[in-house]
């Protein structure tokens, strides 16, 4: 007879899992996506990892965590702060205190609140008794222990056991959230499909949590996220790499021509490499290079022989790339180069998130070496700008940057899926063999790309490289009015791409107290922050943007119709230098954050709001 | 050679550009030009799928000289240039020419990477021992004690020998040729083309400018004979004017022998096998060097293995025969779906 609860229904929960590196806390996180997107709920992920593999054990610097905000209405951001804190040890409890709400459910596991792991986390008083949980709702589970009783008859080796302890905590949250526990076991038959032994262990645990849960008297109330308010339609969960990947195939499916990657693993950037090499069966080529640099350049050499030619990075690896990026813009060639943003310099934050490579991406060249700069702002709109940057690079023969980070290419999202009939066309600008009109640098009158001709064509042969070419020609050429005409015709190349985008789109009123700028993948949070202070009668708009170089031809119009703009980014300041520059007509307001970490919704809205009231005392 | 079907016969004037090579007058380079332009008609592949691709340096300069396809690209990275246009498209001849800078230290890494993973791309290492178009300054490969501009008390670097970092890197062919014997270097570059893998074939090539006589006791005509062993598959390892001298190996030690002296026979002297897997005795001979030993000329090495773009396509041609993926649009509705509305 199963314990009568009450059932209350939430808009939106955000859930936090934290534990050892070690622990399966990420695949414990997107196990609970899966289920969540399965039963129709928004959702917005966000995995925070160390740069260790296993970092030492039972320590704060050890700690990983997943978040993930789920909801019945729209899901712009993984969440400021945690209803509910998964904690499997108390280095998890200690590092995520302060990101979790007053009042918020806390799971901890039992058997690892003792001397040895206080110590570790380095508490002084036990937390369990020092007031520091007053006032939370604390669920002690003996979660190690109970988990090895339960496997004990499938005779795991320890380790494997112990791995199986999260399937635990998922099945008290099945009973927390009021979920079908048969939606788990299916994860989880599909999951270890290659590793049948380990399926029954882990369903019995996951039903042992539950069935644990059921009796807890600490549990008097459940949750339920009702399914989301979206459109009809097929939606799957994605993360931010896996869109880049995905999108890079259909445009290359699109202009029919072969995708090739070529690349080095770098964080966190190799889930982009690691994708496309399971994408043989459509015709895909991930070539893993030897460095950065043979990267890019073996790219350029696949986009010579008619490919769409790709490589994916970081900062780091975008550095080592500059030369190459040069190339391809000299011998007017398509190549798509994916930054991933991390902290930096150096090697920085590998794994934590920041958007300081925009300058580089912009700049970080010697030479006149334009270049379209593209950012994409949410998990799934990297696969529509992984597409836009492959068509952009294609159609106009240029190199374009697209700009990821950390928080996109591991955060994940509900994504409508698009079909590919309905995807913008892709035309190339090729020639036909033998064409005898064909000159290396002849150009469309229009776009002012010159034409692909590919090794194999007949009657075509001509050579490219790094030495300035003649006009037409493309012969050497060392002619000094030559060499200006051409560095003015590679940069209207790149101006003219602003006729062939779309306009800047403004979220809010056109014209108003404050203008809120961003760009690339503050959007979530910007976005939230900006729409709960228009509910509140605030004058107040945002612009994010994705088009970074060329900019939308309206953006100067939309800028002079606020009193105020403020420039939000996580750098110290070099979209809003740039639009410093590129439009000085206005004054910029700045918000900056530079903490390897995505704003917050809240500290958001106290600096808007700050803004604002200065505005109406002015 | 002729083609079969509709291609003419393609000749070494097919690949001549209009213009003039515009290296120094009498570098080595004009010489090389004329060989491969000479000996690419016999290699049997239609003109357009011919692509030549370089680094930076004179020697790089190339593809400019060649009516062909060509790629000029950045300093010491021509490697890994031809290495995606070989894997972009398989039915390409790809042709790699580079200098003891451009491969030997800027791009040293895509050098090894290349021959490891042996792709079919025929590398053409001019090795003047010098930076020639920087002006002098002195290489990877410069013979230690050199006064170079970059060096005016003499190098005290060692030098590398091309030929060990092949063997090293696991390459498949390796094969010496001097720039001033024109048949030498049509029948190397022939078979290097011939090769299924990395080929990488060395000329030994005079910089007038720089380094002028460098190899002048390997090259010249009045030594060449006594300080040459030129190798072929299947023959003894015999040299000299009368060709009456002769490499035998006991225990892990090659030495010259005269026939007819001390009992030596015709039938003592080693028979060059260039096709064997083992590399022990390649190596052993691409690192014979003047006075003791006479410098190993034509192919060396010649051995067959996997070759990297033919076991990636067979792996796609797998993935593509078993999977039920066929089309993007496939893929995006796989795995967890979630209809709504």
């Amino acid at each position: 007879m199963k314990k009568k609860v009450k059932v209350v229904e939430r808009d939106a929960v955000v859930i936090k899992f934290a534990g050892d590196s070690g622990d399966g806390i990420q695949l414990t996180g997107s196990q609970f996506s899966d289920t969540s997107a399965f039963l129709g709920n928004d959702l917005a992920t966000f995995p925070d990892y160390p740069a260790e593999i296993r970092a030492p054990q039972g320590t704060i610097a050890g700690v990983s965590g997943f978040q993930i905000h789920i909801g019945h209405k729209e899901v712009q951001t993984p969440g400021d702060q945690a209803d509910v804190l998964i904690a499997m040890n108390p280095a998890a409890l200690k590092a995520n205190m302060k990101w979790i709400k007053n009042g918020a459910t806390i799971i901890i596991d039992m058997d690892n609140f003792d001397a040895r792991h206080y110590k570790k986390a380095e508490y002084i008083e036990d937390p369990l008794y020092d007031g520091t949980l007053e006032g939370y709702n604390v669920i002690k589970a003996p979660i190690t222990d109970m988990t090895r009783d339960v496997v004990k008859e499938f005779g795991l080796d320890a380790l494997t056991a112990d791995k199986t302890k999260n399937q635990f905590v998922a099945g008290l949250l099945f009973w927390l959230f009021h979920r079908d526990i048969k939606i788990g076991e299916k994860f989880l038959r599909d999951r270890f499909k290659s590793k049948p032994e380990l399926i029954d262990a882990n369903i019995e645990v996951l039903r042992a949590g539950y069935n644990y849960a059921e009796t807890l008297e600490a549990i008097a109330t459940v949750f339920e996220v009702k399914p989301a308010e979206r459109g009809p339609g097929l939606y799957r969960n994605i993360n931010g790499n896996v869109a880049i990947a995905w999108g890079l195939l259909a445009a290359a499916e699109k202009a029919k021509r072969k995708l090739y990657l070529g690349s080095y693993p770098i964080t966190p950037a190799s889930e982009i490499l690691q994708e496309l090499t399971k994408m043989k069966h459509l015709n895909a080529i991930a070539f893993q290079a030897e460095d950065e640099i043979a990267g890019v350049c073996s790219a350029i050499g696949a986009s010579f022989a008619g490919c769409l030619g790709v490589t994916s990075t970081s900062g780091p690896g975008l550095s080592l790339k500059s030369e190459g990026i040069g190339l391809a813009i000299i011998t007017e060639l398509p190549l798509v180069v994916v930054d991933v943003q991390r902290g930096g310099p150096s090697t920085g934050l590998p794994t934590k998130t920041e958007q300081a490579d925009l300058m580089q991406a912009l700049y970080g060249r010697h030479g006149e070496s334009p270049c379209i700069v593209l950012a994409s702002s949410t998990p799934a709109d990297c696969f529509d700008f992984a597409y836009e940057a492959a068509r952009l690079s294609m159609e106009h023969m240029t190199p374009v940057i697209l700009l990821s980070d950390g928080y996109l290419a591991n955060g994940s999202e509900l994504w409508k899926i698009p079909k590919v009939d309905e995807l913008p066309a892709i035309h190339p600008p090729l020639v036909q063999d033998n064409d005898p009109s064909y000159q290396p640098y002849n150009r469309d009158p229009k776009t002012l790309a010159r034409y692909w001709a590919i090794p194999g064509q007949e009657g075509l042969r001509h050579r490219v490289g790094g030495l300035e070419k003649a006009d037409v020609t493309g012969e050497i050429s060392y002619d000094p009015f030559n060499h200006e005409f051409m560095t003015y015709t590679r940069s209207e190349k790149i101006q003219r791409v602003a006729q062939r985008i779309p306009l800047q789109k403004v979220m809010g009123k056109e014209k108003g107290d404050l203008l809120v700028v961003g760009w690339g993948g503050t959007y979530g949070a910007l976005f939230t922050a900006v729409k709960e202070l228009q509910s509140d009668k605030y004058n107040i708009s945002l612009a994010q943007f994705n088009y970074i170089n060329p900019l939308p031809t309206n953006t100067a119009e939309i800028f002079s119709g606020f009193r105020k703009i403020v420039v939000c980014e996580l750098n110290l300041g070099q979209f809003v230098n740039y639009l410093r520059s590129q439009l000085p007509q206005f004054t910029y307001l700045q918000c900056n954050k530079i903490q390897g970490l995505p704003f917050l919704i809240s500290e958001l809205k106290i600096r808007f709001k700050d803004i604002l009231k200065k505005e109406q005392k002015s | 050679m002729t083609f079969e079907g509709n291609h003419c016969e393609i000749s070494a004037q097919d690949f001549k550009m209009d213009k003039p090579a515009r290296w120094c007058p009498g570098c080595g380079g004009h010489a090389v030009l004329a060989a491969v332009q000479r000996a690419l008609p016999a290699c049997g592949t239609k003109i357009e799928n011919v692509v030549f691709v370089s680094g930076i340096g004179c020697s790089s300069r190339f593809p400019y000289y060649i009516n062909t396809y060509g790629f000029h690209g950045l300093h010491g990275r021509g490697a890994a240039i031809a290495t995606g246009i070989k894997i972009a498209n398989p039915n390409l001849s790809v042709w790699l020419v580079t200098g003891d800078g451009d491969s030997m230290a800027i791009g040293g890494n895509h050098f090894i990477h290349l021959l490891r993973r042996n792709l079919d791309i025929n590398i053409l290492l001019f090795n003047n021992k010098i930076y020639g178009l920087t002006k002098g300054q002195y290489s990877p490969t410069t013979p230690k004690g050199t006064v170079t501009k970059s060096s005016p008390d003499g190098t005290i670097e060692n030098p590398f020998l091309p030929g060990e970092l092949a063997m090293g890197a696991q390459g498949t062919f390796f094969a010496r040729v001097v720039d001033n014997n024109m048949d030498m270097m049509m029948d190397v570059f022939t078979q290097a083309a011939q090769h299924k893998g990395t080929s990488l074939v060395e000329v030994l090539q005079n910089c007038v400018i720089f380094n002028d006589d460098i190899h002048i006791e390997i090259a010249d005509k009045n030594l060449r004979e006594e300080n040459q062993l030129y190798l072929e598959h299947g023959k003894p390892m015999l040299f000299g004017k009368d060709r009456k001298k002769g490499i035998i190996q006991t225990g892990g030690k090659f030495y010259i022998v005269k026939i007819g002296e001390n009992g030596v026979r015709q039938e003592d002297i080693l028979i060059h096998d260039a096709y064997k897997y083992d590399d022990t005795r390649h190596y052993m001979l691409a690192r014979m060097i003047l006075p003791d030993y006479p410098a190993a000329m034509g192919v060396i090495r010649c051995t067959d293995s996997t070759i990297y773009e033919d076991a990636l396509y067979n792996q796609i041609e797998h993935a593509r025969h078993k999977s039920l993926i066929k089309s993007v649009d496939d893929l995006l509705t796989s795995g967890n779906t979630f209809r709504m509305g």
